[in-house]
């Protein structure tokens, strides 16, 4: 899916000159903290994310054994996968499904990759109606926007708000008291849920040994998305596998206490396949898409590890950046540190190439992974690509000449020299308050220190007994 | 946790330490580098500072610039060759020599330099606390304030304290904790100019949680960071002094007088 128009920069803008957005971030990512601090509580967190780490490097190192015996046992008990290798093929594959059963109306559960591959707008075209089914999800889709957050859809949403969005959609006359607002939307959705041809979901992890999948939602609304309809589709990436379920009972709970703070989500639903002879209900069919889309091109490179990514959110929970203005900054259907890396490598960087600089480095992202994705070195090793590639002629200029002049003390000491000359005009007080390009994009919201009368290495002949 | 830093070897009390002073800190603010000297040498300490040093180049790396990077960080490998312990006010400078300078150097016949820099590189409030063992600075300083836990101290070096500690036996100091210490200030360097508008309002909510505490002082021991918030409070006119934590040191010890300090 390409991003959104205009640069982070513009687009941070907006959000940062949106009332309230800032401080709602702020509580829910607070919130997030405190319960991520007390799922972890007692458990050996260094050991508890090691051996996730080493779980996810051994899947995806041998990537291709997994997904050919999850193929291999899925098909054994009658599931239907398909390997798509770009989003247009998903996209088509889905829509032969619908169009094979007469389908007009689908119900979805929270699929990222569903973004990815820009599902609703086609299913849209195609004259067949989607409901999403996550709460978070529903708010968004009635508010014309995509996910702010990987698990938080509506992350950036006040209470007051999703009343206003629920009323104006239903000329209903509800308050903005959580618990009204959410049976409202159960019942809204229960209707959808029976009268669906097809559910649509995402997938957590997919087990290669057993050939079946699990899905961890707090509504129990993927319950009723894959056990109701007669048709089920879930659409996966290629990286989302592990090896048995042995693997799955130490990823799951890393997953739920890094994404929610729980060690356990209210629904865990099992997918083993469509309903089996001796079973009383269940789909008839079930499909699992599954996507490469760009990934095949990352493994075995130097980014090679953002395949470990079991995307719980957790980077963008602790985002500085992400803090201020949210999902919908970064143009691009992952947000936050994850997005900043996986964008440019999906999407190209004519698309996402200023990402990988919407980062102050501050390493929590890095900190809070709970696979131990190094994000920031990703980060920096994108920024060197970039500057490869896309740097503009000023940066090239400017760098290559602080390198000629800085790469010795005596031609150091001389641009300084000439630095605090050519500073005079702008120095009041000590402060520069108005600069010309490029030192005005820091003055134009803070003052600048001027450079000192005399520098250290100045101060230190004196402090010697050397210098006058 | 990633354990990208390995637990440093500490040294048993050095001979004598080299200043690796910054760039920061030489051009825009000396005081700081005056400060550490003063310090050090008030603990008995010997510092030298090798003129050959500049930046350790961490504008050009972050940038992706990796050649004009090694270019200036090679005067670091020339100034501190063979030095028994380097000491420097920053922890973001410390954290590039010590994380990123192997792999700068990686493949290069200046990696083994590199590595040697990278272990006896140590930021100030670390080498008091844990190599030379100060737990407790005798001095007067009175004030209210909150200590800022620069990133790269906290997140590369794993700075765990060792500021509040130093500060803890001033008379006079009350400290009083801001509701994220933790969370990035918005300077990140070629950040704080590539996204002015974002860097600026990240200030604003340190700024807005450092009020909240009621301290008129902001401590912290990284001046990229502590430029970044004086400039903004300076502008907003905000009472809040941003404050390094050598200087800080210095005054309440009597070793430098405010007036010096700017």
């Amino acid at each position: 899916m390409t991003a959104d128009p205009g640069t982070f920069e513009q687009r941070a803008h907006i959000g940062l000159q949106t009332p309230g957005l800032a401080a709602a971030l702020g509580r829910a990512m607070d919130y997030r903290a405190v319960q991520r601090a007390q799922a972890f509580a007692g458990t050996d967190e260094p050991a508890v994310r090691a051996a996730g780490e080493a779980i996810r490097a051994h899947t995806v190192a041998n990537l291709d054994h997994y997904l050919e015996r999850f193929a291999e046992n899925a098909a054994a008990r009658g599931t239907k996968v398909f390997f798509a290798a770009t989003a247009a093929e998903a996209v088509e594959y889905v829509l032969q499904v619908l169009r094979d059963h007469g389908a007009k109306l689908v119900v979805k559960g929270k699929s990222m990759v569903s973004e990815e591959i820009g599902l609703n707008p086609a299913l849209g075209s195609a004259d067949v109606e989607v409901i999403e089914t996550d709460l978070g999800e529903y708010i968004v889709q009635l508010a014309d926007e995509t996910p702010a957050h990987i698990t938080t859809p509506a992350v950036h949403k006040t209470r007051g708000q999703v009343r206003d969005l629920f009323n104006r959609a239903h000329g209903a006359d509800l308050s903005d008291d959580p618990a009204e607002l959410t049976r409202f939307a159960r019942d809204v959705l229960r209707e959808k849920f029976l009268a669906a041809d097809v559910g649509i979901t995402g997938v957590n992890f997919a087990v290669a040994e057993t050939g079946s999948f699990t899905i961890v939602t707090n509504e129990g609304n993927v319950r009723m998305c894959t056990s109701l309809p007669r048709v089920h589709i879930a659409l996966m990436g290629m990286e989302r596998i592990v090896p048995s379920f042995r693997e799955l009972s130490l990823m799951l709970p890393l997953l739920t206490a890094s994404a929610a703070g729980l060690g356990v989500t209210a629904y865990v639903t099992f997918v083993n396949g469509p309903r089996q002879p001796e079973e009383p209900d269940g789909p008839d069919e079930v499909h699992v898409v599954v996507l490469d889309n760009g990934r095949s091109a990352i493994l075995g490179g130097e980014f090679h590890s953002i395949l470990h990514c079991i995307r719980c959110g957790a980077c963008l929970n602790v985002c500085p950046v992400f803090r201020q203005v949210g999902g919908h900054a970064y143009g691009a259907v992952y947000g936050g540190p994850i997005g900043m890396v996986l964008a440019p490598l999906l999407d190209g960087f004519d698309a996402a190439g200023d990402l990988p600089h919407a980062s102050s480095l501050c390493v929590a992202c890095t900190e809070a992974c709970p696979v131990n994705i190094p994000l920031h070195e990703h980060l920096l090793g994108l920024r060197r690509e970039i500057a490869r590639s896309r740097a503009t002629r000023g940066e090239r200029f400017a760098f290559a000449w602080w390198g000629r002049l800085w790469g010795n003390a005596r031609t150091y000491r001389w641009s300084a020299r000439l630095a605090r000359i050519g500073q005079l005009p702008l120095v009041r007080r000590r402060r520069i308050r108005r600069a010309p390009f490029p030192l005005s994009r820091w003055t134009s919201a803070r003052d600048m220190p001027a450079l000192a009368r005399g520098s250290f290495r100045e101060r230190w002949r004196r402090m010697e007994g050397r210098g006058p | 946790m990633r354990s990208s830093a390995e637990p440093k070897d500490f040294v048993a009390r050095p001979a004598r330490v080299l200043l690796f002073v910054t760039c920061l800190v030489d051009l825009l603010f000396p005081e700081v580098g005056e400060a550490t000297v003063l310090l050090l040498r008030d603990l008995g300490v010997p510092v030298d500072f090798p003129d050959a040093q500049t930046c350790c180049g961490q504008p050009a790396f972050n940038s992706g610039f990796t050649d004009e990077a090694r270019r200036t960080a090679r005067t670091l490998l020339d100034a501190f060759e063979g030095a028994e312990a380097v000491v420097s006010p920053s922890g973001s400078c410390t954290a590039m020599v010590r994380e990123h300078f192997p792999r700068l150097f990686e493949g290069t016949c200046d990696e083994p330099r590199a590595r040697e820099l990278a272990a006896r590189t140590y930021e100030l409030s670390e080498f008091l606390v844990d190599v030379l063992g100060v737990n407790r600075v005798a001095g007067s300083f009175a004030a209210r304030v909150t200590y800022h836990d620069s990133c790269h101290g906290l997140r590369e070096l794993h700075l765990s304290g060792q500021g509040r500690k130093l500060l803890a036996g001033i008379d006079g100091l009350e400290l009083v904790e801001m509701a994220r210490p933790e969370q990035c200030c918005g300077f990140g360097g070629t950040f704080s100019v590539r996204l002015p508008e974002m860097a600026t309002a990240m200030a604003d909510d340190k700024l807005e949680q450092a009020a909240a505490t009621g301290a008129d002082v902001l401590v912290g021991g990284d001046t990229g960071c502590l430029m970044h918030l004086a400039g903004r409070a300076s502008r907003e006119g905000a009472r809040l002094r941003p404050m390094h934590l050598a200087v800080l040191l210095a005054e309440a010890r009597g070793l430098m007088s405010p007036a010096a300090a700017r």
